[in-house]
């Protein structure tokens, strides 16, 4: 062989990347032809990304957004929660009148979109008797109201009519036209230009009522509808300040009359503060000003607080008093209940995948169909066939009284009470315990169990030293699935577990579907979905996933 | 019995003019509670309707869930139903949320066949703005016959009265009901017990009373619970709606009877939810005109042991359409029954609800 | 080896029999007798019930009749584990959740051994089969070859007198087979332990054994050393199954005590040995080696009959040619040729004359 010089270039290529045959880098023509193929993998997997996408994880996103989610309170009530921000409830008095002034603006809008009850019915979940005290205080926000127009309408009755205002309000010609035109077709408010001088309150306030009437509803115009009682309450201030007497529009005398009144200071007006606790002694409870101002910020932990236990008040969270706590309880109720249905399922599911996997195929597949018939029936009907059983006058305790066993006046309790939950939810999941099992159990080979014997181990050794250890992976399977199933069960603790075997589940059920305190059962929802992350966790840093088998 | 004619006929000429209005809409999605009750609004209600104008109806029994459904169907912008039967409370709760429609009685609804305006005619069920009421239903007690011994139950507090009357009770697992006969039981006057219940003394009071059953209580979610766990032998006596028992005394012929002292009144009917289209508003209130005149409130009867809302149904109530027994001594509201009775404080209950229930389940899962 | 005396029997079959559905015998009237020390292979097909026989013997099956002695003791009511039978399975069967070591240990373990002597006889038994290094690894960590030498070990390593290998090479490729056969036979040989080894390949079973029991349909149809077996098979199934064969069908002309004349169906006459056939006008299956036949006159004895042949395919297999004849109607007949510098290369088409020593063809039944 003789000693070939390689060239300069050929031995910086071998330095260099790999070139494929196109001279392209070899990563990169093999990047491009895994691409078609990752794109491909892709489409077929869309269809289920996407409906796993928006059936589970948009809704777990929606669920632990609702559980801190607060913008109600500071969206109805935008002014007076700016406001709250600055005061100190340590003081012990009252917010000043600047706060009533902006509560009234907002509880009057709010009341008129109907969203202070809304608002009442959330602040209740805080401090109970909000919901009606928000509910009575709507009639309250008129009243006050009322004290500006009434002494208007004693005057001319026009002031609480719709056309008058109108004529006062509007530009001439803007006025012709929108007392003619269909609703719909009304043109936007045109001011009066010498009204807007003299009251640019009264002017906006009137255009935002129109703005108000075009959303509540497009067939409602100015001029039909009576204006609301903010306008009354600008054109009282506009007309504190401003003389008028120079004005000759229309309405000019109404106007001029109305001025001479307002400024001859003989109406009493009330302040805010005291048109408030009129509405409802709550408004002058430092307390209910303190709840407010807790909840006000748009992201709570309130929910979460409830949630274990506790409270959020206006001196940071606190503990419930003993009496009231009851969603620890549960917690804790929950996850012992459901390992003690796991292990009873793993106790009686053993044997049967044994059996199952170890028979002769026609055996097998008779008894696999005892094993998914509960599958055939419908869970209700199944739970309440339990009911049936377990009852003091069921099925069981008349054998057990026929036989003798126990006297017709001791009964056994075995419903509505955890071991009612506990039997029928065994039976419920078992064969979510079976199927993992067996199709673990069908993958260990006979010569192994036989390998054992022939070494020497009796019976019960080589099933403990070697067949056992090669079943753990799938009872870790059934185990899993069961234990996450108990988990958030609900229905049949509700039907079977009378007081004392509900679980945490029924409180969330409870709670999306009757108390409609959302934000609550979104909280308890998640700290459960934690609660089995933390397990799975657990279980994964303990036995370890990879040990988990659904099959072979 | 010719003025119901005349009435008949001219309800009849109203709904045929409405067809031409909400010609466009062919059914009705009506939602109920499924069973005997919604059986009843079928017969007394849609049938006839249907007849009359071809309108067809669906029926979806989500009545106690309808509150939360309603709310999400709202959130995402698609109301489905038409017309949704609620208790009271429930309605207040949806108009509260902005989530039922108000209702003018005296335009929506028909007046009286004496001309009485239907605001009137109704009187003080009309407990929201947004609530069209239908049926007067009591939660009382029902008492097997057999296992009570020689003296009947005849007051509330035997519920309470382990030693008169041992064995097993049922009673509803929610504070409403529960806490008012408690306190009724413990010595409160029936004129202070939302005073009492509004304390944390007299909650508690009330659950210190509830305490003396509770090992021999068992708890329903379900109003067809107690009929059940009566005609098993399973409970001596429980609470339930009363056209749930009037259903297992008459109709099943157990040996079950009526406990009405201290039944709690409460108020069923109708809400239309928000959002629904103009033309398909326009159908659901001349239906509902249809629905909630005197006569159709008064057939409802013949069906089921529930009292009309309207003063003027009750001299119509007649006998039962399949059992023919005479309907008014199976009311709630006849004067037999009605010596003691408490009215549902929707009010009181709004407000209270969440705190006590809390309350209430803490103790209940203890 | 010749079978010895009753005393010396080590593992006996007595009139055994098996039966699954209570219908069909899966193993007919079998007895058998294993001196200590033996190398016995259970060759046949499967289905032939030779697995049946060795699982029945560990105690996996029982025998539906008859009995199993085992160092004249009938074990036929001992449980497997208290045989002590040492056992190699088909895929080894270590168990997947131990090491080698524990592996290796477990039947110790069950013996209540100390953990000492546990120790030490694990470490030999792996030194023995060359896998000493391998002890802390699980049998998934391993290759096949390695997986073998470990169940060997384990089979070994409580010391047991009687080992029974379950076709234990079958997974295994060529080249590491041939190896393992070697290795399994010296340490049989070394350690003065009774073998029962079952298998379906015959090369296994003549490269090993010390006697083979051929096992078709329920019953053993030859039991015999390996040269015996290939070069003396007893009926026309052994010489089929053993090693390559030649079959010519005919019927018996004439019989003088050790050779007799065989007329073929297009009528020529061939020698032959009469093994199992009775008399005259008997049909026979005849057999001959293609290694024996030989198509050169020179080599072949005086007066031997001949037949013509014509070569239809050579085949060159360096250290041997390889021919295909067409010999009296069967075109699927093959001479075997050693590649020597004097040897002719036959050519397809060649018209030849081939004859074989009387001895070297045997008259069978013609099953």
């Amino acid at each position: 062989m003789t000693d070939v010089q390689m060239p300069a270039g050929d031995q910086a290529q071998q330095d260099g990347p790999m070139l494929a045959a196109d001279g392209t880098t070899l990563k990169r023509s093999l990047a491009r032809s895994l691409r078609r193929r990752k794109i491909q993998a892709l489409m077929l997997i869309a269809p289920l990304l996407l409906f796993v996408l928006l059936t589970f994880v948009a809704p777990i996103f929606d669920m632990l957004y609702r559980s801190v989610e607060n913008s109600i309170v500071s969206n109805t009530m935008p002014r007076s929660t700016t406001l709250l921000k600055d005061w100190d409830s340590a003081t012990g008095e009252l917010p000043g009148e600047d706060v009533y002034e902006a509560a009234f603006y907002d509880l009057f809008l709010a009341k008129e979109r109907k969203d202070h009850t809304k608002l009442g019915t959330r602040l209740n979940y805080e401090r109970t008797g909000l919901s009606s005290m928000f509910r009575q205080s709507g009639r309250g926000m008129d009243k006050i109201a009322d004290a500006y127009l009434d002494p208007l309408k004693d005057l001319d009755k026009d002031w609480d009519e719709a056309e008058p205002w109108l004529d006062l309000m509007g530009d001439a010609d803007w006025v012709a036209i929108a007392k003619d035109a269909r609703a719909e077709e009304a043109p936007n408010f045109v001011p009066n230009a010498e009204i807007v001088t003299l009251l640019p309150n009264t002017v906006e306030a009137y255009a935002e009522f129109q703005t108000f009437l075009k959303e509540e509803d497009p067939r409602k115009r100015l001029g039909r509808e009576e204006p609301w009682g903010l306008v009354h309450i600008a054109l009282f201030n506009d007309l504190e300040q401003t003389d008028v007497s120079a004005y000759s529009g229309p309405g000019a005398d109404r106007l001029a009359e109305a001025s001479q009144l307002v400024q001859s200071g003989t109406v009493d007006i009330p302040t805010f503060a005291m048109g408030f606790a009129d509405a409802h002694d709550g408004w002058v409870n430092i307390e209910i000003w303190r709840t407010i101002q807790t909840y006000s910020p748009k992201a709570t932990t309130g929910y979460f607080l409830n949630a274990v236990d506790m409270k959020l008040t206006p001196d940071g969270a606190e503990f419930r008093p003993e009496k009231e706590r009851v969603y620890g309880l549960l917690f804790s109720r929950t996850i012992y209940m459901s390992l003690v249905i796991t292990f009873s399922c793993i106790l009686l599911a053993y044997p049967v995948a044994y059996l199952l996997s170890n028979l002769p195929l026609r055996q097998a597949n008779l008894l696999m169909i005892l094993v998914l018939l509960p599958f055939w029936t419908s869970l209700l009907v199944r739970t309440s066939a339990w009911k049936v059983m377990l009852q003091q006058q069921g099925v069981i305790n008349e054998v057990l009284v026929w036989m003798g066993l126990i006297a017709d006046d001791n009964r056994l309790a075995l419903i509505n009470n955890q071991l009612g939950t506990i039997i029928a939810m065994t039976h419920i999941l078992l064969p979510f315990m079976i199927l993992p099992m067996f199709s673990v159990m069908s993958t260990i080979p006979p010569s192994y169990v036989r390998a054992a014997k022939s070494l020497g181990a009796n019976n019960w050794t080589a099933f403990w030293r070697v067949y056992f250890p090669q079943s753990v992976p799938g009872i870790g399977a059934g185990s899993i699935l069961v234990f996450i199933m108990a988990i958030g069960y609900y229905i049949t603790p509700a039907i079977v577990g009378g007081n004392t075997g509900t679980f945490i589940s029924n409180r969330i059920a409870y709670h999306i579907s009757s108390s409609l305190n959302w934000g609550l059962g979104a909280a308890l929802g998640a700290i459960l979905l934690a609660a089995v992350l933390l397990l799975y966790w657990a279980y994964d840093r303990i036995v370890g996933i990879d040990n988990v088998k659904l099959g072979g | 019995m010719k003025l119901t004619k005349l009435f008949l006929a001219s309800t009849a000429l109203t709904a045929m003019t409405a067809v031409s209005v909400a010609a466009e809409v062919e059914n009705l999605t009506l939602v109920s509670w499924g069973g005997a009750y919604q059986k009843s609004q079928s017969r007394a209600y849609s049938e006839p309707y249907a007849e009359m104008t071809g309108m067809s109806f669906n029926w979806d029994e989500s009545s106690s869930e309808a509150v939360a459904k309603l709310r999400a169907m709202s959130e995402a912008g698609n109301v489905t139903w038409d017309l949704v039967d609620v208790e009271a409370a429930d309605a207040m709760r949806l108009c509260d949320e902005g989530l039922a429609v108000e209702i003018d009685p005296d335009e929506d609804l028909a007046a009286a066949p004496d001309g009485t305006p239907a605001s009137e005619d109704f009187g003080d069920m009309i407990v929201s703005d947004c609530f069209i009421p239908q049926i007067v239903y009591s939660t009382t007690f029902g008492y097997r016959t057999d296992l009570v011994g020689d003296t009947a139950p005849s007051s509330i507090c035997d519920v309470f009265d382990l030693e008169a009357y041992p064995g097993k009770r049922a009673l509803a697992k929610k504070p409403i009901g529960n806490m008012e006969w408690a306190l009724m039981c413990d010595g409160v006057a029936k004129e202070d017990i939302y005073d009492v219940l509004s304390t944390e003394e007299g909650q508690e009071k009330a659950l210190a009373k509830l305490d003396t059953i509770k090992a021999e209580t068992v708890w329903w979610s379900a109003g067809a619970d107690t009929p059940q766990l009566l005609a098993d032998g399973e409970v001596v006596m429980g609470s339930t709606y009363n056209g749930r028992l009037f259903s297992v005394i008459e109709e099943q012929k157990q040996p079950v009877a009526m406990l009405w002292d201290a039944q709690l009144f409460d108020i069923d009917g109708w809400i239309i939810p928000e959002g629904l289209s103009e033309e398909r508003l326009a159908a659901v209130k001349e239906f509902l005109k249809f629905a909630t005149d005197t006569q159709r409130l008064a057939d409802q009867a013949k069906y089921i042991s529930y009292g009309p809302a309207r003063m003027s149904s009750a001299p119509l109530v007649g006998k039962h359409a399949d059992l023919g027994i005479d309907m008014a001594p199976h009311m709630p509201t006849d004067p037999a029954n009605a010596q003691n009775t408490l009215l549902n404080n929707y009010e009181f209950w709004a407000d209270y609800r969440d705190d006590i229930d809390a309350k209430f389940q803490a103790w209940l899962a203890k | 080896m010749s079978q010895t005396g009753q005393n010396d029997a080590f593992v006996e079959f007595e009139r055994v029999q098996k039966s699954y559905d209570g219908e069909t015998l899966v193993v007919k009237d079998l007895n058998l007798t294993l001196p200590k020390g033996e190398f016995l292979t259970m060759l046949g097909p499967s289905g032939s019930g030779k697995t049946t026989c060795l699982m029945m013997l560990a105690g996996f099956e029982t025998a539906t009749y008859g009995d199993i002695r085992l160092d004249g003791v009938s074990i036929n009511h001992i449980p497997p584990h208290k045989r002590g039978i040492g056992m190699v399975f088909q895929n080894y069967a270590l168990f997947p959740h131990m090491t080698i070591a524990e592996n290796l240990s477990f039947p110790l373990e069950v013996r209540k051994m100390g953990k000492s002597e546990r120790e030490a006889k694990v470490k030999r038994a792996l030194d023995m089969v060359e896998m000493g290094a391998f002890g802390g690894r699980r049998p998934a960590q391993l290759s096949g070859g390695q997986q073998q030498r470990v169940a060997l070990a384990r089979a070994l390593v409580f010391e047991p007198e009687l080992v029974l290998m379950d076709e234990p090479l079958g997974a295994l490729d060529k080249q590491l087979r041939e190896k393992m056969q070697f290795e399994i036979t010296r340490l049989a040989h070394d350690l003065g332990i009774t073998t029962v080894y079952v298998t379906h390949d015959q090369t296994e079973a003549l490269t090993m054994s010390d006697r083979v029991a051929v096992f078709n349909d329920g019953r053993i149809q030859q039991l015999a050393p390996p040269d015996e077996l290939y070069e003396t098979p007893s009926n026309s199934f052994v010489a089929q199954f053993i090693g390559e064969n030649n079959t010519l069908e005919g019927t018996v002309k004439e019989m003088s005590g050790e050779t007799c004349l065989v007329e073929l169906a297009n009528g020529a006459v061939i020698d032959a040995k009469p093994i199992n056939v009775s008399g005259i006008g008997d049909k026979t299956r005849v057999s001959i080696r293609p290694e024996r036949v030989e198509f050169n006159k020179d080599r072949l004895q005086e007066g031997a009959h001949l037949l013509k042949a014509e070569v239809k395919e050579f085949i060159y297999m360096g250290d041997m040619f390889r021919t295909r004849l067409s010999v009296a109607g069967n075109d699927d007949f093959i001479i075997k040729s050693r590649n020597a510098p004097d040897q002719t290369r036959l050519k397809p088409g060649e018209m030849i004359e081939i004859g074989w020593l009387p001895d070297d063809c045997r008259a069978l039944d013609a099953h």
